[in-house]
């Protein structure tokens, strides 16, 4: 019995140390350790856009889809970056049912409201120019403290050469040395400028600069006629690969059209979230308090073990973590319902038992042991439908199949698991009167 | 048991609602929302007073938007809807929407969907809806494969099945007349409320049917009726405690839940109360009409 106690008071620690990490990590100044860990809310949530395209890869062999495609999000995502958007999510979408073997790019950019300039920054092509040394001097500044810094750019002019005019980029290797090298390809126009700049410039460097940041500076030796260019320098292959996709990005590798967009205004996000909050605490203390009232002292156990549920789920959706929409948070206030169904099937069996004149603990045990089936099968057909869901759906129904499915097995191991630590122990109270009113039910005395 | 007494009451009320729900499909039909049809919502909201709905909806057909549908929302928004628009034409329609300036407007949430993503949405939500109910059927199938006696295992199944089709037929009716009269649409989170009533009363219907297997068990010579009624009564109270429970929740949902889970919330919640009423009214008293016709041709 101490034994049994003690274990269950370990569970209880345990269930409400969760349960503080899980409202301590969405104050200020939470410990690290649970501060890295925040609940990630979804953009009918937090406020932001989703883009879907569609790619025309028609023109493209079967071949080239897959790399095209990932080629595309590269570049996307690269774009995206480049205006500091807070953890954007970028998704090839292909092949779905349904969907014809349309390949799609999923975007979800979080904070941003103005549709146009998110759509600008998509389709915007990046800036790949050319620059030259000037003939200016250095131009350096120096700060209050005497610090003197050279600005790194301010040395360089732009010339007309830009991405317009590449043709393609491929990585190469230097026969003797192994040196990685990176080959720039221009049309016919391009290699007459670049002829004409190189000639001005042997012995100084041409800059070349990706959406006004240096990706790499050579010197040049000679003239360069025919439109091809390398670059070579200090750069590892791993660079080097990275730099000519990034060149190669100059353009989007296939042309993409917007199917559909959403945008969730940062206000009704967060009156979605407070309302999703509420929701879940009033219908919870509606549950708990039926509970008690109806099953007295095991339905006083039902409510803790139910709160110990609500922390271990929450503290998985953020350790996983789960991206909560208004519909996940939907299923999730469902699953408390359902979660406290295994109880209530296993305290009617309790009370059946009870009726066929068996102790409190022996009630008790033969109540587990036969609701079990029950509520094996019943759980099972809940788990069957939300993997259906959650294979099938778009990303609204995905989310709540999450925090459904998830509920329902997290469910299981609350009520049967972390209720029944409780009730075996309590004292039994046999033959007291107070006992017995606290083990009856509903309007039985 | 008084279910199986009066079972011929129970099950008329459920063909009456059945009648009802499939005959207002057919006269109403159902109003497609924008992510299964196509099209376009746009929520706005006016910073002092809202202007009033006509002279919004005049400055739009003057601009070629006829086809827009404007609704209020609150106290100070309102909520156009219209086919698939491209980033210009939203941002014209918030501007007509201020009428020229003189009312401040400002854009709480726009969603767009091209028509060939909702037919594909279409598609994958009847796909999941057989789907679901494909893997239910099997699975009860499955759980009851060892209860032939005196009602064989599919025929536990194929009650399942009426039941759970009970259960959807009648929510949908009553978005088909909700429709036609409030203008409220069918969408993908409908679909979604329809499966988990399917999971939450197939959750019931096996419950009372398990019951009835270990009564069987335990007692093989008994009357069927009698063993069917003894088992009602004794999941009778874990059933209406669970919907009880589930519809507390539901109902806080539509209640003090965000906006856009409320349709979904009131869609469980008569898809609860029917799900419920099937799994106790309607599974377990056909369990006895079948049996009582298997006798009567033997």
């Amino acid at each position: 019995m101490i034994k049994k106690r003690i274990f269950a008071l370990i569970v209880l620690l345990f269930g409400l140390g969760l349960g503080w990490a899980v409202l301590r990590g969405e104050q200020p100044n939470a410990p690290k350790f649970i501060a890295n860990h925040p609940f990630r809310l979804g953009l009918d949530l937090s406020g932001g856009t989703h883009l879907l395209y569609s790619a025309d890869v028609s023109k493209l062999s079967a071949s080239q889809v897959d790399d095209s495609m990932s080629a595309l999000r590269d570049v996307i995502e690269r774009r995206i970056n480049l205006f500091g958007v807070g953890e954007p999510i970028v998704q090839e979408q292909t092949g779905s049912f349904g969907s014809g073997g349309d390949h799609r790019l999923s975007i979800e950019l979080p904070g941003i409201t103005d549709i146009g300039e998110a759509i600008k920054m998509i389709g915007q092509t990046p800036f790949l120019e050319f620059r030259v040394q000037s003939d200016e001097p250095q131009k350096i500044s120096i700060d209050k403290d005497g610090n003197a810094t050279i600005d790194p750019n301010g040395n360089f002019v732009a010339t007309p050469l830009n991405g317009k005019y590449l043709k393609s980029a491929q990585l190469s290797f230097n026969s003797s040395t192994g040196e990685p090298i990176v080959n720039l390809n221009f049309n016919d126009e391009g290699a007459k400028m670049f002829e004409q700049i190189t000639r001005d410039n042997v012995g100084k460097t041409v800059a070349i600069y990706l959406d006004g940041q240096v990706i790499s500076a050579p010197v040049v030796r000679e003239a360069i006629s025919g439109g091809q260019a390398q670059i070579s320098g200090n750069f590892t292959p791993e660079e080097g690969r990275a730099l000519v996709g990034r060149l190669n990005s100059g353009a989007l590798p296939v042309p993409i059209s917007l199917i559909s967009t959403e945008t969730i205004g940062a206000t009704l996000g967060e009156q979605a979230t407070n309302a999703g909050v509420k929701a879940a605490l009033i219908g919870f203390l509606a549950i708990a308090l039926f509970l008690i009232i109806w099953y007295r002292l095991p339905g006083l156990i039902a409510s803790i073990a139910l709160v110990i549920y609500i922390a271990i789920t929450l503290a998985l959706y953020k350790l996983i973590p789960v991206t909560l929409s208004s519909a996940g948070i939907a299923g999730f206030i469902i699953s408390i319902g359902m979660a406290v169904d295994a109880n209530i099937l296993i305290f009617e069996r309790f009370k059946e038992e009870r009726k066929k004149g068996r102790g409190t603990r022996d009630a008790l045990s033969e109540g587990f042991s036969k609701a079990w089936l029950s509520i094996r099968d019943a759980n099972t057909a809940s788990i069957i439908i939300s993997i259906i869901l959650f294979w099938f759906g778009s990303s609204l129904i995905k989310g709540f199949a999450l925090t459904f499915g998830l509920g329902v097995i997290v469910s299981l191991v609350s009520a049967i698991g972390i209720t029944r630590v409780f009730l075996r122990a309590l004292p039994t109270m046999e033959n007291s009167k107070v006992g017995k009113f606290l083990f009856s039910n509903g309007f039985i005395k | 048991m008084f279910v199986i007494k009066y079972k011929k009451i129970f099950i008329g009320i459920s063909v009456l609602f059945v009648t009802l729900s499939i005959a207002a499909v057919i006269v109403f039909g159902l109003k497609l929302g924008i992510d299964f049809k196509g099209g376009s919502s746009l929520e706005l909201s006016y910073n002092t007073t809202r202007p009033e709905i006509t002279e919004i909806k005049d400055s739009l057909i003057n601009s070629g938007f006829g086809d827009a549908s404007i609704q209020p929302a609150g106290e100070k928004g309102i909520v156009i809807k219209s086919r698939d628009l491209t980033e210009a034409e939203r941002a014209t329609i918030v501007s007509l929407s201020s009428l020229d300036g003189k009312y401040q407007v400002e854009q709480k949430s726009f969603t767009t969907i091209g028509p060939s993503v909702g037919s594909e949405l279409k598609k994958k939500a009847i796909a999941s809806i057989i789907l679901v109910l494909l893997a239910i059927i099997l699975f009860v199938a499955y759980v009851f494969r060892k209860v032939s006696y005196p009602v064989s295992s599919w025929k536990y199944g194929f009650v399942v099945i009426i039941a759970l089709i009970h259960d959807i037929i009648i929510p949908t009716g009553v978005f088909a007349v909700l429709g036609h009269f409030l203008g409220v649409e069918v969408d993908t989170l409908f679909i979604v409320a329809l499966l988990t009533t399917l999971g939450l009363s197939v959750m019931d219907t096996i419950v009372v049917f398990d019951r009835i297997r270990e009564n069987i068990t335990a007692n093989r010579n008994a009357n069927f009726s009698d063993l069917v009624g003894q088992s009602l009564s004794q999941t009778f109270g874990r059933s209406i405690n669970t919907s009880l429970v589930v519809l507390l929740m539901v109902l806080s949902l539509v209640f003090f839940g965000p906006e856009s889970t409320r349709l979904f919330s009131i869609v469980l919640a008569i898809g609860m109360f029917f799900g419920t009423y099937s799994s106790i009214f309607l599974a377990s008293p056909l369990l006895v009409v079948i049996e009582s016709l298997q006798k009567k041709n033997k």
